[in-house]
């Protein structure tokens, strides 16, 4: 919580260094026009674009410098499903729960990650290398079901496919280091 | 003028303003909706949908408290169905929330525990998912325990409209939503101020202020203990409602006894305390008026107040009054006057304040606070507290005989008195700086004027050839449009009280739960506790806190005279920027 100590003015001079430069002129760009705290919204999901998450202090940042209260600040972004208060995995596992993938069973596929993982949807392994997510159709439903793990898509997956597919990413990890 | 509409209620062809809402037409008709988030003084949230009435041309219910009336609309607030339907939503709302009424803090005074037995709920047939949250209670003076809130969103509400905190916020969604300061910070470290309006409007038991009644239980009764009490003003005007008296009944002389009988070896009056702030604050206001400095003074009884100045507008801090609260002057005086006047180790006394606010709690842990290595003030117990307390040990407060307060810290003004409701620091301060710049006796020593139970006032007040420029304030949000004058340099005022409670101490965050009939923060309500201490105040010998001749006594025989050094030692103290800072 040291972050909002100082003056008024050493206050907004952190808050700027805390914030990406083109967020920092985004939001003073919105201080000018009426109703500035609508574009909240707008601003989150630049940072969010911008770090894959919202940690707090950029958040305190964000409402220090939109004079908008934490509270409301950090409200909204708990609230959307888009945004995130952690940060994500090194891979970011979607899982197709749309119609077609659950037709072809893609609960079992989930089922299964869940297990080979040890988490639960929205949770990040404690290496930090993926992060479960659940996706409704993510508009490949020929290939149902589908994972998707990072940029990868992977189709037609069954649940005995799992270990295999996840091995190759520890791999992968392991390798780049 | 608002232009009036026709609508039948019930089959009753009334004519009401177009911008009342259904539940309000209806109560002019004498029909009392039933209701769970609404709240008069707050906004609408139609968040629990327990106020439903049918409406003609609509085939589903319709929420009364935020729906408007319209010209022609014929309106059901009473059936079979719709009353299966409240019962039913209820029952719902039941069902994502613990079954311990019997051992919660609110028994009694649950508004959903109430309305549950009101619409019919005989049994739990729903059996869900529940939510698990564990109690906040690293706060010292709210804690939150999340697994009784029903996100009525009140609480957000006060804070955000009646204090202009906004410290707290609905957070994450659908089931897993829970009401936290930002980040999910702790009250402590959070912009919160500790007024505890949370706790007040609550209807259940999600916010509750920190329970210090356990050390008082132990205190009394360790042998090696002196335990000293001290009530605040407003505690003799509001403690009989706990008792079953009706608002605004004085019961100053029972409360001694019940105090007595519970086992404090001297009970003191924090009155004096405030007899003495008024003293040392008059003699600051004219020294700063007669040296040009900085103004307006802004008083510094109300913690919650101090609390909001050190987060939220700390550029404030050099024109607040340095002085004590009375609370913290008269613990002060104890641990060192007192002590020495009757040869106690200052260690071994044990200093309990009974007062009407949960910020008194914070603030009795305060650095400042803290004098020759003692602290000053041992626990703080609410109102609410204490008269649990009384009741708890099995004394029956109505059968009680008067008993006047020990000496020597026991001695008042009715000034001291009227500390306890809004305006009341002003009027005080006035019948002292009057007498003193004048030189001359009040022939009448009541400021009526300065009395600000709209929430705001500013006046200006001819003292001899002083105008002085006033401005008076309760609740944060009506503080903030005095405050911001100030800042913008927009008015120029000499004097300035703000309490951060509405109403002032006797709409105190920990005040009793309002009686039956009355909804919490009813102007009603705080008029009649304010009446009390005016009774009060009119029946005093002595009615100016200069008069008074135990603080000439502690004056003469320890602080010297008004403003000396051993005066700045026991009875002022100091300031700081606190972090996080608030946004305004």
């Amino acid at each position: 919580m040291s972050f909002f100590t100082g003056t008024k003015e050493e206050i907004e001079k952190k808050c700027k260094k805390e914030l990406p430069e083109d967020i920092v002129l985004f939001i003073e760009k919105c201080m000018k026009k009426p109703h500035s705290e609508s574009n909240l919204i707008a601003v989150l999901h630049k940072l969010q674009n911008k770090l894959g998450y919202l940690p707090k202090e950029k958040l305190q940042a964000v409402a220090y410098l939109m004079n908008i209260p934490a509270a409301k600040v950090s409200g909204v972004a708990t609230f959307y499903h888009y945004f995130s208060t952690k940060p994500p995995g090194k891979y970011v596992i979607s899982v197709c729960l749309g119609t077609a993938c659950h037709v072809k069973g893609s609960d079992k596929i989930l089922e299964r990650i869940q297990e080979e993982l040890g988490i639960k949807i929205g949770e990040t392994t404690s290496d930090g290398l993926f992060t479960l997510e659940g996706a409704r159709c993510i508009g490949t439903c020929a290939l149902a079901p589908v994972v998707k793990i990072g940029d990868d898509i992977h189709p037609k997956v069954t649940p005995a496919q799992i270990p295999e597919i996840l091995e190759t990413y520890f791999k992968k990890s392991k390798e780049s280091k | 003028m608002e232009k009036m509409v026709k609508i039948k209620i019930d089959g009753k062809e009334i004519e009401v303003p177009s911008n009342f809402s259904i539940m309000q037409a209806a109560e002019t008709i004498g029909i009392k909706i039933p209701r769970l988030c609404y709240h008069p003084k707050l906004s609408i949230a139609g968040a629990c949908r327990v106020c439903i009435v049918k409406v003609s041309k609509f085939n589903y219910y319709m929420p009364s408290c935020s729906t408007k009336v319209e010209d022609g609309m014929e309106i059901e607030t009473n059936s079979p169905e719709i009353r299966e339907a409240r019962r039913d939503i209820v029952e719902l709302i039941l069902d994502n929330h613990p079954k311990e009424c019997q051992i919660c803090e609110r028994d009694g005074h649950c508004e959903l525990q109430n309305i549950a037995y009101s619409l019919g709920v005989r049994k739990r047939r729903f059996e869900g998912k529940r939510k698990i949250h564990p109690v906040e209670a690293s706060g010292k003076s709210v804690i939150r325990d999340a697994e009784k809130c029903i996100l009525c969103g009140r609480c957000v509400r006060v804070c955000k409209e009646i204090q202009g905190v906004y410290n707290l916020s609905q957070q994450y969604r659908g089931f897993d939503t829970v009401v936290t300061p930002a980040f999910g910070a702790n009250m402590d470290d959070s912009v919160c101020i500790q007024c505890g309006q949370c706790i007040n409007v609550c209807p259940t038991a999600a916010f509750l202020e920190k329970n210090h009644t356990p050390k008082v239980w132990k205190a009394l009764a360790d042998p090696k203990k002196f335990v000293v009490v001290q009530t605040a003003p407003s505690i003799r005007a509001t403690i009989g409602e706990g008792f079953g008296y009706p608002p605004g009944t004085p019961c100053t002389g029972k409360m001694i006894t019940a105090l007595k009988k519970l086992g404090f070896d001297a009970v003191f009056d924090t009155n004096l305390g405030a007899d003495l702030t008024i003293i040392e604050e008059s003699k600051e206001l004219i020294s700063r008026i007669k040296q040009n400095q900085k103004l307006p003074l802004i008083t510094s009884c109300s913690p919650g107040w101090i609390n909001f100045m050190e987060k939220f507008y700390p550029e404030l801090i050099p024109y607040a009054s340095s002085c004590r609260s009375p609370m913290s002057m008269l613990s002060a005086l104890i641990k060192t006057y007192y002590a020495q006047k009757t040869g106690k180790d200052p260690k071994d006394i044990f200093v309990v304040s009974i007062m009407p606010c949960v910020a008194k709690k914070f603030e009795m842990d305060r650095k400042e606070h803290v004098i020759d290595g003692n602290k000053i003030t041992d626990a703080v117990l609410t109102t609410r507290e204490a008269i649990w307390m009384i009741k708890s040990y099995g004394i029956d407060f109505t059968m009680l005989e008067d008993s006047d307060f020990d000496t020597p810290l026991g001695e008042s003004t009715g000034a001291g008195d009227i500390f306890g409701t809004t305006g009341g620091v002003m009027e005080a301060a006035l019948r002292t700086a009057a007498e003193v710049i004048t030189g001359k006796s009040l022939k009448d020593v009541e400021f009526k004027e300065v009395r600000a139970v709209e929430g705001l006032r500013e006046k200006i007040i001819t003292i001899g050839d002083l105008n002085l420029s006033i401005g008076v304030a309760n609740g944060i949000e009506n503080a903030k449009k005095l405050l911001n004058q100030v800042i913008n340099k927009e008015k120029e005022f000499h004097v300035i009280e703000i309490m951060a409670c509405p109403g002032g101490c006797i709409g105190g965050g920990g005040q009793p739960y309002p009686p039956g009939g009355y909804d919490i923060l009813d102007s009603r309500l705080l008029a009649k506790r304010a009446e009390a201490l005016y009774f009060i105040d009119s029946h005093k010998k002595r009615r100016v806190s200069k008069d008074l001749p135990a603080a000439q006594k502690i004056y003469s025989e320890f602080l010297k005279e008004p403003g000396s050094d051993m005066a700045r030692k026991i009875l002022h103290t100091s300031y700081q920027p606190q972090f996080p800072r608030g946004i305004k």
